[in-house]
């Protein structure tokens, strides 16, 4: 092994999303000397980018002052809201919470919005690298973070260099901001190392499934965003769905639900397409085609999860923090929050020491609390949650209680005296047929001659304790079909197809024994998400 | 010894393409854009007769507008020494570029040009043999293998019944198949080499080339979809089934 070459920076981010953006686009407004990078795992900008996504436009007033003028490429005035509480094939229109009053919102794909960004900082001359994946953290002889290591390519399956071999090199900087998104495999390793999380309680998560459709003409009614509750989820699991209503015959539907959910056998995406067979949806749908699908996941746990946000070296900033909006069902506005307030203190300071209690000052974290008791309210069940929630915003968040999160991967229950929802699901006819087929939408793509990116730390308990206790989740919870149990000549073992992932870290967080770790893979790898 | 490289921005492998509803063309609308595949490549082999010093300088030509050098760019951080955009709004059709490509290499008088097979849009196959016509020099296409010998080069093409070795005098014209080579992946630093390296823009109607369309396109339309099938029971219904579409 030769030494690798290094490239030196001021700030290096990690990721290329609305808080990596935000941070380095505010980083050399102020300071345009600074030499700063963001490094992206994707094979372009955007391309790893899932949302829904209605965001409030403040926080881009304040970073892009003329943004209005030269918008993002798709950006749609919210027109109406509408709430509906199905049952399988009824409906009922619920209030619209204050929480979920869009009007001065817009409709975006968060994923152009983000390519967008990206030319806006490439103007200041940040440098972006597309394509290429930090794969492990860089310390200093002090311990401290002292910028990443970009993963090694060309490593064959067997982890032997290739012909095509390429050492990654090392970006050093004194500032590392980590903007990963949801459950940031560094992210991941750095709250683990400097134990950010102990004062707080463990994160929680739900996993969002979404499809960008291209529906029959005068279908599509552009800035009608809808949202829906019930069918065809049991009272005891969290979430819902979002149509957003584009411009050129354009709707983008989704689905989320949390991933504290009870029942093993549960199978998310059967849940999104079951939604999708709603008369409401059905007719919105039907005759139309899918231009892209795929699913990430979503940090639910808001303020009471939230973790110490700076260690030496490095912040972390977004939802790699967790700081999004569960009520608003938004987290654009903070996370760009996130990184104008970051790139403002390293401005200010040339440091990171002080930048968590700056951000618990902050518009993001008081924001974060008003609405902290309404996600766990609902542990009880869907009314409970729902009167609680209201009661919560009455009072804008004024009552001194505060509900504790639990943590997903201890809320399934084992099958042994569990009796799972009777849930009446149906056949169904809109595509995709299954998640093979809707992988197909996300042109996700890894060189299959690679090391597997979903590592199984300890295999045995697939095949043996798993199989009893839950039936193997993670046949059921991927939404790319990734987990397979086959018969081999060894008897009944897991199969990973790791190149349909879609990077959504669903296996990472809902294994119930946490043997699953979800490292990057090659630079490049992954969904190659459209206007998504 | 030169090397002139084409190569062309096209919709990205990965990308499944979508013909927009009125037929006039695909949907390109948020669409991920690379280099060409065969033109990486070539490329690649470019580089690698550089390295083996049988070559000074390597050249990426493309033509289109100025969104397409960032395909050049990418060349460049590949390695090649240096760029050229013939600069046109208009999608040239294989002869206009073939014409285009010609005054490039009176230009520049390189020793060898080398091209993908193909572009993966058109899939039109024509640029590189009409070129070596034009140009009056010998071509190999569909090349998986390349030896340069001084003024000649030995190469193994792709053919229906297999593999077959020819020789040409250089300079010539060689088109590269898939198996030619693997392209390397792009080392960052080299990312930051390529935005200084210099990239030339030359505007179409200085070459004195006119833009032809000798070829008209009517309309574009996706494969029709596939019938929903049935489940038989056993071979008899299958049969029975095949007879009442007439099948057998």
């Amino acid at each position: 092994m030769t030494e690798r070459e290094i490239m030196e920076y001021d700030v290096i981010i990690v990721g290329a999303g609305p808080a990596g953006l935000s941070c380095a686009i505010r980083l050399k407004q102020k300071k345009p000397d600074l030499m700063v990078a963001v490094i992206e795992k994707s094979s372009e900008i955007g391309a790893h980018i899932l949302s829904g996504a209605v965001i409030e436009p403040e926080p881009l007033d304040e970073l892009l002052p003329g943004w209005r003028d030269n918008p993002p490429p798709i950006c749609i005035p919210v027109e109406r809201d509408e709430i509906w509480l199905l049952s399988q094939k009824g409906r009922r229109r619920l209030p619209t919470p204050p929480q979920q009053k869009n009007h001065g919102n817009y409709i975006v794909s968060l994923g152009a919005m983000c390519s967008w960004m990206a030319n806006q900082a490439e103007a200041l001359e940040v440098d972006i690298f597309p394509g290429y994946a930090a794969a492990d953290i860089r310390f200093t002889e002090d311990g401290s973070v002292g910028g990443v290591i970009i993963g090694d390519m060309g490593v064959g399956r067997d982890g032997q260099p290739r012909d095509t071999y390429m050492q990654g090199i090392e970006i050093h900087a004194p500032v590392t901001i980590l903007s990963e998104g949801v459950r940031g495999h560094l992210s991941k390793r750095l709250i683990k190392k400097f134990e950010l999380d102990k004062d707080s309680d463990p994160q929680t998560y739900g996993i969002g499934m979404k499809e960008l459709w291209r529906v029959q003409p005068g279908k599509s009614k552009p800035g009608l965003v809808q949202h829906t509750a019930g069918w065809p989820l049991d009272s005891h699991t969290y979430g819902g769905s979002f149509i957003y209503h584009l411009d050129k015959d354009r709707i983008a539907i989704g689905f989320v639900c949390g991933l504290d959910y009870q029942d093993p056998e549960f199978m998310p995406f059967e849940a999104f397409q079951q939604m999708k067979n709603h008369p409401m949806v059905h007719e919105m749908l039907e005759g139309g085609e899918i231009l892209s699908s795929g699913a990430r996941a979503i940090a639910e746990g808001g303020y009471q999860s939230l973790p110490r946000t700076e260690m030496p070296g490095a912040l972390i900033i977004g939802d790699s923090a967790g700081t999004l909006n569960v009520p608003k069902i938004k987290g654009t506005h903070q996370a760009m929050r996130c990184g104008i307030l970051a790139a403002d203190h390293i401005a200010e300071t040339s440091a990171v020491a002080g930048f968590d209690r700056k951000l618990r000052d902050s518009e993001v974290v008081r924001e974060l609390y008003k609405v902290r008791n309404i996600r766990p309210a609902f542990y009880k069940g869907f009314w409970r949650g729902f009167i609680r929630a209201a009661i919560e915003t009455v009072t804008a968040g004024k009552l001194p209680s505060t509900l504790s999160v639990h943590a997903d991967d201890g809320a399934l229950r084992k099958l042994e005296g569990y009796t799972p929802p009777d849930r009446k699901w149906v056949d169904r006819d809109l595509p995709p047929r299954d998640r093979l087929a809707s992988v197909y939408f996300a042109a996700t793509a890894h060189d299959e001659d690679q090391p597997v990116h979903l590592q199984i730390l300890e295999p045995d308990i697939c095949s043996t304790r798993c199989v009893e206790e839950y039936n193997n989740p993670c046949t059921r919870f991927c939404p790319a079909q990734v987990y397979e149990m086959v018969d081999s000549a060894e008897g009944r073992q897991l199969q990973i197809n790791s190149a349909n992932c879609v990077h959504c870290k669903t296996c990472d967080i809902k294994d119930p024994y946490q043997i699953i770790n979800w490292v990057t893979p090659e630079g490049g790898s992954g969904p190659n998400y459209q206007n998504m | 010894m030169k090397i002139l490289v084409g190569i062309k921005r096209v919709v990205d492998y990965n990308v499944r393409v979508r013909v927009l509803n009125d037929g006039s063309g695909v949907d390109t609308d948020g669409v991920k854009m690379s280099v060409n595949p065969f033109d990486e490549i070539a490329l690649e082999e470019a580089l690698r007769i550089r390295e083996a010093g049988n070559a000074e300088e390597v050249i990426v030509v493309s033509a289109g507008g100025d969104e397409c050098q960032q395909q050049l760019r990418t060349g460049l951080a590949m390695g090649a020494d240096r760029a050229i955009q013939i600069q046109t709004s208009e999608a040239l059709q294989p002869l206009s570029l073939a014409r285009a490509l010609l005054k490039v290499i009176e230009r520049e008088d390189p020793g060898l040009v080398i091209l993908g097979k193909q572009a993966i849009d058109d899939d039109n196959s024509q640029t590189g043999q009409m070129l070596a016509a034009l140009w009056d020099r010998p071509q190999a296409t569909f090349a998986s293998k390349m030896v340069l010998n001084g003024n000649s080069a030995t190469v193994t093409r792709e053919v229906d019944a297999g593999l077959e070795t020819i020789e040409v005098d250089l300079p010539a014209v060689v088109t590269v198949d898939l198996r030619m080579n693997e392209p390397r992946f792009v080392k960052l630093p080299d990312i930051m080499k390529a935005k200084r390296k210099p990239l030339d823009v030359i505007p179409l109607a200085e070459l004195g080339v006119a833009v032809e369309g000798n070829l008209n396109v009517h309309h574009f339309a996706p494969p029709p979809q596939r019938a929903k099938g049935i489940m038989v029971e056993d071979t008899a219904q299958l049969v029975q089934e095949l007879k009442n579409r007439g099948l057998i």
